[in-house]
């Protein structure tokens, strides 16, 4: 019980008592979250495959992360963040959402991990000159105002010989049909008006800002749902939700 | 709550000190070494071998459970105590029948040199596993016993008998086939008794069975004999229950002449070493096999008829599923006791868990029946399959746990996870 106290910090007993209420369901794999719970392995090889490899561990080690400084932007809950502290790494897990923030610590509190949680923005740590060897920012970019300077932010979080992964969705008539009308809508996977069709990014687009910032994109993946398996894999097709990562080289082109 | 006490905390806790919950302890605890993972069994230690002595019982270990085996290490332990069975014979006869016409039978291995089944003492394998548990970290505690269990967000709350208690991540019961923490998980099960007995007991006898295991399907029930080393051999005797009672507990002159009506003498004569025991027969099956932070591993999920040899088989098939789930979350840092991880392995192993309760239920009613007309559809079914070499080898996959049913956990293919 102390632990869930210090978690909760200057917050009251009664508040206390929702974000508990919000983190059980946030956590819940059979509850509103079901999709992205569902997804979660995949995606977490995926970074995890990709991370042991740039940065030569071996994946079946314990810890094969240790050593490593790793910030999760949008870390929502912790579904992402948790993992990667015990994957081993010094992990800081920023959301601008206060309730998310503190669910997020009550959950890691429960379960006795570390995790350096912040409710704040990417641009106010960037701005306090802290950087990571890994970014992560999954299902993030199709939420934020200006994608140039999120991922300009992004890019000053990075150390050199970093990697930065994100994940999103397509922008087509496909992705339209898939990812709002079906999984909002129909599905009702997600809640309505989750995503803004407006402000979803084709890959090209995504590759072009990126190469920009002398970011090089080195491995790009699809994301599909087999009905039949009831599961996620990777894929090929990039048309509806897509996952890639990028490089930030050594030797910093226009750094400053 | 300081670092210390939280560093003693095992991540999983085994309830049960059998080969399924041994088994599980170091099939994860060789795969993940940094995982801490700690068993309570009920039985003293010291008990523990001689317990195993004291088991006359042998068990049928399919070729995929022994490429496991194997891959664990604790094969080479085994081995020397193991009887390959090199082929197998059904009969289908009345108890007065003085010759038995062999219906089907199955001839060798599943590849080059590996018998599609060995008979392995129980009390040998359970050793064998313990000893390799204990190299490789895992921490008994017994005797002691979970009295109760609290799931919560992080953790597993579990209070034990001698009034300790531990935090675990996840808790496993691999406590039985009356499982009490299945009961006090508030997990119902579908069950139902035979009315038979399973009367086990070895045998030795005058001549070299060499290597073949015998099934007759006597109108009381199947009756195996199933080659150990030298020349002996294991003895499943299914009869109703009464008539079991009776002669379990009766003069052993009476048993002798009971039991070479039904073995025959084809093997000489023979003489019934230690005790006999009798197992009453019934099917339970599980409803869910998880809860969060807890999950049910062998006959704790399941008991089946022991008719086609498989109970064991099963839970050695849990072990395998349950240890590659759990090792594959935990390498991608996922909670292990987590519901959605937990899920992976309740979908894995259920469809195959009805499919062996169902098959061995129907073989069973099949087969203990005397009426006429069920006999002669059974024996051209049998012997139908005897002919047909690409439906034998079929079954023979099946027998050997290889079959194509789903997806094969990686240790049951002889694979490190």
């Amino acid at each position: 019980m102390t632990d869930i106290g210090r978690a909760g910090g200057t917050v009251d007993a009664g508040e206390l008592e929702k974000f508990a209420r919000m983190s059980a369901e946030w956590w819940d794999p059979e509850g509103k979250f079901k999709p992205l719970h569902r997804l979660h392995p995949l995606r977490l090889a995926y970074i995890r495959d990709h991370v042991a490899a740039h940065f030569g561990r071996q994946p079946n080690q314990p810890r094969p992360f240790a050593g490593l400084r790793i910030v999760d932007i949008g870390c929502g809950g912790g579904l992402l963040t948790e993992p990667m502290v015990r994957l081993g790494a010094e992990t800081v897990g920023v959301d601008p959402g206060e309730a998310n923030i503190e669910m997020a610590r009550l959950h890691a509190a429960q379960g006795g991990l570390a995790v350096d949680y912040r409710a704040t923005t990417a641009e106010a740590v960037a701005e306090a000159g802290e950087t990571f060897d890994v970014v992560l920012a999954m299902e993030v970019i199709e939420h934020v105002a200006d994608v140039e300077a999120f991922l300009a932010t992004l890019s000053r979080l990075l150390r050199p010989g970093g990697l930065i992964f994100l994940s999103t969705i397509n922008r087509n008539l496909k992705a339209y049909a898939l990812a709002i009308v079906a999984a909002e809508r129909v599905l009702r996977w997600l809640p309505p008006g989750t995503h803004d069709y407006a402000k979803l990014i084709r890959p090209s687009e995504l590759e072009a800002a990126l190469n920009e910032m002398g970011l090089r994109v080195e491995g790009r993946s699809g994301v599909t749902y087999n009905v039949l398996g009831d599961r996620w894999q990777l894929s090929s097709d990039m048309g509806v939700n897509y996952m890639l990562f990028a490089l930030k080289p050594e030797a910093e082109p226009g750094a400053g | 709550m300081n670092a210390r006490s939280e560093a003693a905390e095992p991540d999983i806790l085994i309830a049960g000190g059998g080969s399924n919950g041994v088994g599980a302890a170091l099939a994860i605890a060789s795969a993940a070494p940094d995982l801490r993972v700690q068993i309570v069994d009920a039985a003293p230690p010291v008990s523990l071998s001689e317990r195993g002595a004291k088991d006359e019982r042998a068990s049928a270990i399919a070729a995929a459970a022994r490429r496991m085996l194997q891959q664990l290490g604790a094969w080479n332990e085994i081995e020397p105590h193991s009887q390959p069975i090199l082929s197998m014979e059904v009969t289908d006869s009345r108890t007065s029948d003085v010759a038995r016409p062999v219906f089907l039978t199955f001839g060798g291995e599943v590849t080059e040199g590996e018998p599609f089944g060995h008979m392995v003492p129980n009390g040998v394998m359970a050793r064998a596993l313990q000893s390799r548990a204990e190299a490789a970290g895992v921490v008994f505690t017994a005797p002691d016993r979970v009295s109760s269990f609290t799931s919560g967000p992080g953790r597993v709350e579990v209070k034990l008998a001698s009034g300790e208690t531990r935090r675990p991540r996840l808790l496993i019961a691999a406590d039985g086939v009356r499982s009490r923490l299945r009961t006090l998980a508030g997990i119902k099960t579908v069950s139902w008794q035979y009315g038979q007995t399973a009367i086990v007991c070895t045998v030795r006898h005058e001549r070299p069975h060499n290597g073949v295991a015998i099934e007759h399907f006597l109108p009381s029930g199947p009756f195996a004999i199933l080659p150990l080393t030298g020349n002996r051999s294991s003895l499943v005797w299914s009869e109703r229950a009464e008539e079991a009672r009776r002669l379990i507990e009766g003069d052993e002159f009476v048993f002798q002449i009971e039991l070479e009506r039904r073995f025959g003498h084809r093997l000489g004569a023979i003489e019934v070493e230690g005790p006999r025991q009798g197992f009453p027969l019934g099917l339970t099956i599980a409803r869910d096999f998880v809860r969060p932070r807890f999950a049910l591993l062998g006959d704790a999920a399941h008991g089946i008829h022991p008719i086609a040899g498989q109970g064991l088989n099963l839970g050695l098939r849990d072990v395998a599923a349950l240890a590659e789930t759990l090792v594959e979350a935990h390498r991608l840092g996922l909670d292990l006791g987590s519901l959605d991880v937990l899920k992976r392995y309740e979908r894995w192993r259920r469809f195959d868990t009805f499919q062996m309760g169902v098959t061995t239920d129907v073989l069973n009613r099949l087969f203990s029946n005397d009426s006429a007309p069920v006999r002669a559809v059974r024996d051209f079914g049998l012997s139908v399959v005897d002919r047909l070499p690409r439906m034998k080898r079929m079954f023979i996959g099946e027998a050997a746990g290889l079959g194509a049913s789903g997806d094969l956990p990686r240790l049951l293919q002889g694979e490190a996870i």
